[in-house]
Parts: structure tokens; sequence; C-alpha cells
């Protein structure tokens, strides 16, 4: 058949059986049913779309033209709302943390604790809010309305599989995209965190510029850059999931939009928990 | 030359709901088929299962020696190159123009070179009459002319087979009429097998070498189109002369109550009156004997209603039908004075077997 995952639900395969569906039992029955497909289908197709994309990755010809045009649309959707939040993040973290470091009595070390936080942590989770909520949406918006239109269906009666042909490169954008969202929001974090430690906090240029090596090591930046590419990967499945499932019509995109923006945050969290927790066990802190 | 459908004990259904059961039908390579249904029979659904859209729950369907439902998805990609696909509203890709659309198969498929895409592109629009308009956006034009690029779409890689959903929906008289004559020419042209799905008698009764009904979850009958325009079968009787009388009521199927009613009141569907000739379809080429009017008929000894083959002018064309074929053969039209003269029109006219 057509790639798994793309209309799953209207593929066949669960027949419903002959048990009447009548009186308590039906009613258990069909509450099952619905926590089953809740519990396993759902994850299960989805699971098998990305088997099936991954397999598509490595399909010749890779389709650059998509993938740079995508890639270009994520960048005027993200770059923009991700330079506003993040320079109040930096700014929040100055002033929180910095307060408490300055009673603490360890003023010059404000520099040091910017950088852990926004590289660290700040900065994948801004990352992830803009990849899901502004890149995530879009992309499951345009695949939906492409279902709708039954424009996918053209695309495989053509014998163009729609994996290789739209998701592939548009989970590798999101991805691409990601990774540089990552370091601009690094990089507009600090700078924000700068502003507010000298001109709000009287902290002084060079204790914020000395201390920024004191806690903050290489792989601090790499093990961020590692989650804004999981990130993107998980956003453009999710989407592309939802938008591929998408049915009902406008109403239906709608939903589909809806639900990639609240799927792909809970799992953004929940795989920026795990990879931080792995990274801690695998990365010794540095020592002052 | 077109390639056989052959559908074995097809079953479809969406959870607890039965599409249809049990359908099995064999759609002649070459030959126009039509499916007709009341809406809601599940005829795109069929439509879509015989492209490995969806998935049957049982059953068989033969493209060639290849069985679609078991086809691993390489080789279903491959033979889904054999068919060309009509959408309902044309299901162009709405973030590329016209001529890009007509032109992506190609450029997926082929290594033909830009001038080469081009020059068949330019033809084929040319053939739906969209010349002039390949550089607008599919949000830009008509459903007309949507229903017109996505043709010129599914007719660039030469299909094989070629389905259509529903062509007349949403078009005027007289584009459905064309959009007929265009579907029936292109048949003549290049030999493919066509499959339409539709509820148009208008369509079902002037376009198709055979005919199909799905109706209450079974294809009720599929044979030559004399056959069902003949048929005194209640179901087909009703929908193809489109009568309130007979089993198909507005929700679904009438009750038995209803029925008693209908039958105490010796109503009967009736007959829709023949064709006119200039609103038949040609059938783009002269084949003797395919459209002979009353063949099947004599074939199968079955005798047709009084008056089925007779049109508005008063021709018998059972009786006319090898005059005008005679007059048709290449050489004979310039000898017979400009062509066959009981005929109104000028050029070729294939009135086929009108009821």
């Amino acid at each position: 058949m057509a790639a798994p995952g793309i209309d799953a639900d209207r593929r066949g395969g669960d027949e419903a059986d002959g048990a009447s569906s009548g009186g308590a039992l039906g009613a258990f029955r069909r509450i099952t049913d619905g926590a089953a497909n809740i519990a396993i289908k759902e994850p299960g197709r989805f699971f098998a779309l990305c088997l099936d994309t991954f397999r598509a990755m490595f399909r010749w010809p890779f389709q650059w033209r998509e993938f740079i045009e995508q890639a270009w649309f994520i960048v005027s959707v993200t770059v923009i709302p991700t330079m506003l939040v993040a320079i109040p993040f930096g700014g929040v973290l100055s002033l929180q943390v910095g307060g408490l470091i300055r009673q603490l009595g360890a003023q010059s070390y404000t520099g040091a604790t910017a950088v852990v936080a926004i590289v660290r942590e700040a900065s994948p989770l801004v990352t992830s809010l803009l990849v899901a909520g502004a890149a995530g949406s879009a992309m499951c918006a345009d695949i939906g309305s492409r279902k709708i239109r039954e424009e996918i269906d053209a695309m495989e009666v053509l014998g163009i599989n729609p994996l290789h042909r739209l998701v592939v490169p548009r989970m590798l954008a999101c991805a691409f995209v990601a990774v540089f969202l990552n370091g601009l929001v690094s990089v507009v974090g600090l700078m924000g965190g700068y502003f507010f430690n000298v001109m709000l906090q009287d902290g002084t240029p060079g204790a914020y510029l000395a201390s920024f090596n004191a806690i903050a090591q290489l792989p601090d930046l790499l093990q961020a850059e590692l989650k804004a590419f999981v990130f993107g990967i998980t956003a453009g499945l999710v989407a592309a999931y939802k938008g591929l499932n998408a049915k009902g019509g406008p109403k239906g995109v709608g939903d589909a939009v809806n639900q990639t923006v609240v799927i792909t945050f809970m799992l953004l969290f929940l795989e920026n928990f795990l990879i931080s927790t792995l990274y801690f066990q695998f990365v010794p802190s540095k020592g002052m | 030359m077109g390639v056989e459908i052959r559908v074995e004990g097809l079953t479809k259904s969406f959870g607890r709901q039965t599409i249809w059961q049990d359908v099995s039908l064999t759609v002649p390579a070459g030959e126009i088929s039509v499916l007709l249904g009341p809406s809601g029979t599940g005829k795109s659904v069929f439509l879509k299962s015989l492209v490995g859209l969806l998935k049957p729950d049982r059953g068989h369907i033969w493209i060639g020696d290849r069985d679609l439902p078991r086809l691993p998805e390489s080789k279903l990609y491959e033979t889904r190159k054999l068919f060309g696909v009509l959408f309902q509203d044309g299901a162009l890709f709405g973030s590329m123009n016209l001529y890009d659309n007509v032109a992506f198969p190609l450029r997926e498929h082929t290594k033909k070179s830009e001038s080469q895409v081009r020059q068949i592109v330019m033809e084929k629009l040319e053939l739906v009459g969209l010349v002039g308009a390949e550089r607008k956006l599919p949000g830009e034009i008509s459903g007309g002319m949507k229903k017109r690029a996505g043709l010129a779409r599914a007719l660039v890689l030469d299909p094989e087979i070629l389905l259509v959903d529903e062509p007349d929906s949403g078009l005027d008289p007289v584009r459905t009429a064309l959009l007929n004559q265009t579907m029936v020419d292109l048949n003549a042209e290049i030999g493919a097998t066509f499959l339409i799905v539709t509820h148009d008698i208008n369509t079902a009764r002037t376009v198709p070498d055979n005919i199909g009904l799905l109706f209450l979850r079974e294809l009720v009958m599929f044979g030559p189109r004399e056959m069902l325009l003949s048929s005194e079968e209640p179901v087909v009787r009703q929908f193809l002369n489109a009568r309130t009388v007979g089993p198909i009521g507005m929700s679904e199927e009438k009750d038995v109550s209803e029925l008693e009613a209908e039958a105490a009141l010796g109503r009967d569907p009736g007959r829709l009156p023949p064709i006119p000739p200039q609103l038949m379809t040609s059938d783009g080429r002269i084949r003797p004997g395919q459209h002979a009017p009353g063949a099947w008929c004599a074939a199968h000894g079955v005798t047709p209603p009084a008056g089925s083959f007779v049109d508005d002018l008063g021709r018998d064309w059972v009786e006319e039908w090898p005059r005008y074929v005679a007059s048709m053969a290449p050489g004979a039209a310039a000898a017979a004075d400009g062509g066959f003269a009981g005929d109104p029109r000028p050029g070729p006219s294939a009135p086929g077997a009108g009821r």
C-alpha cells in the first residue's frame, strides 16, 4: 500500500469484528477501543511514519530545491520571533540569577551563570518553542491543506512518494534551521543578559565577560545543538503526521495544527529532559 | 492499448460501516466504462481503491497480472504510472502554475529535455483548451478550468488506464458535453481504458461502452450500456431514468410500505426520451459494430423495449447504423457528397444506442 501513516485510520486492517456492540460489554469495548487507539494505534502509526520517512531519506534524488525553499520559509517565520523572545529571556535570567548571586557575594560570576543557563537550557527551550509553535504549525497547515485538497493523493497516484518529496525535505530543513536558531538564541540571549547586567544591575563588563568560561564548556554548546537538531526532526515528523492525517475539510486542518503544536510541545519538553539527564550522566561538570 | 482491470470480491469498510462488499467486475481494456450510483454509495472510494490509495478489506484488483492490494510499495508506485487519475476538483498542486502542474509528472518520471516537456505540455493544454492560461495558479481559475487542467495532467504520461471522478460535477452542461466528447475522442485516439465515476445519467447515456451501478453496498449490475439502458431491474431503471418511483429513496433505500404504496398506485419509473443526435458524443473514430444500436441485444436474445433506438427525427438507428458506418468509411465520405445524407451534422457522429 501507499506509505503507512498517510490517512492511516482509513487504510483498513482495523475491520470491526462482528461482536455485538450493545449493552455494558459494548460500552466497555468502545471505551477500551478508544483507549487502545490513543495508547497504541496512534503512536504505532506515528512510529511507522517515522520509519518510512527515515527510509525515504536515503532515496535518490534528494529534493534540494524543496529543502532550501522550506529552510528559507522556516527562517522567515522564526527568526524575528526568536530574537524577540530571546532578549527578554536573557534579561529575566540575569535579573533573577543576578540578584541571587549578588546576595551570595559572587557577583563576578554573573556571566558564568548566564552562559550556563542560556546555553544549556534556555536556548534549546526557546528554540523548541519557536520550532513547534511557528515552524511545526506552518508545516502542518501546509501539508494538511494539501491533504484535504487531494494533492497528496494526486501525488501518490502520479507515482511520487509524498514522504520523499514533501516530508523529508521539510523535516531536514526544520532540523537544519533549528540548529542555527539555537545558536541565535544563545547569542541574542547572552547579549540581553549582558545588557541587563551591565546597565541595570551595575555589573562590570569585564567581570561578565571574563567569567564566561568559568563553568560553561564546549560540550554544553554541543548538547544544545544536538537538542535543537532532535527538536527540529521531531517537530517536522509530528507536523507531517498530523498534516497527512488531516480530514474533514478546513476545520480538520485547524484541528491538526492545534494538535501538532500541543503534541510537539510535550514531546520536545520530554526530549529536553531526557537529553539533559543523559548529558549530565556522561559529561562531568566543570570544576571551578 | 489499454489494460484490463479485473476486480474480484472487493470489500471495503470504515470501522463498522461497510461501504460495499463482494464487488466483482472486469473493466474491459480500451473501452469506456461508467460507474454510477446514488450519492454516498462509495463510488469515489472504489476509484481510490483501484489506484491503491485505500486498501480494501478483502478481494483482488488485477491490473494485468499484478494484484494491486498485495503489491509492495515500490511495485505499487511503479504500477501507478499506468494510471492517470482526474480527481473531483482537479487536485492541482496549489503552489505551481498550470504549466508546472502538467509538466510535473514528465519532470519527475522522464528524462525529457525542457523543450520536449514544453511541447508535450502545450499539446495537452491545447487538447483541453487551456492555452493562454498556463501561467495562472490553480487558485485563480474556475472549477471547470481546474478540472480540464487536471485532465491534461492525468494525460501527460499517456496512461494505459484513466480514472475519472465525477467529470460533470460543478460544470455547466455545455462544458460537460465537451468534456465528455473529449474523453470519447481520447479513448479512440490513445486506446486507454477509461473508468468514469459519476451520477450524471446523460454522461452515462452518451459516453460509455459499459455501465455499472452501485447501490446499497453492492454492485447491482455491470455490463454493456444497452443492457443497462434496457434493463428491467427496478434500481437500474429508476436510476437511469431519474425517477422518484423505485427502490432508491432520499436517505438510502425506501421501506417496504412505501414500495407497496407505489405498486398499489401502479406507478412506473417510465423511460427517458431518446437523446437527440446533436447531444450524443461521437465515438471519436468509427469502429463498426462497437456502438451498433441493438447489436448487444440481438447477440444476447434480449428484446429491447419498442422505440428504444428511434431518435427524435423518427429514424430507427438499428436500420440506419450500417448505412451510417458505410458513409464514414475512408473514401466513402467524398463519394457520398459530403457525408451521411441522413445526418444533420457535418463530420462524424455516431449516435450509438440512444434511448
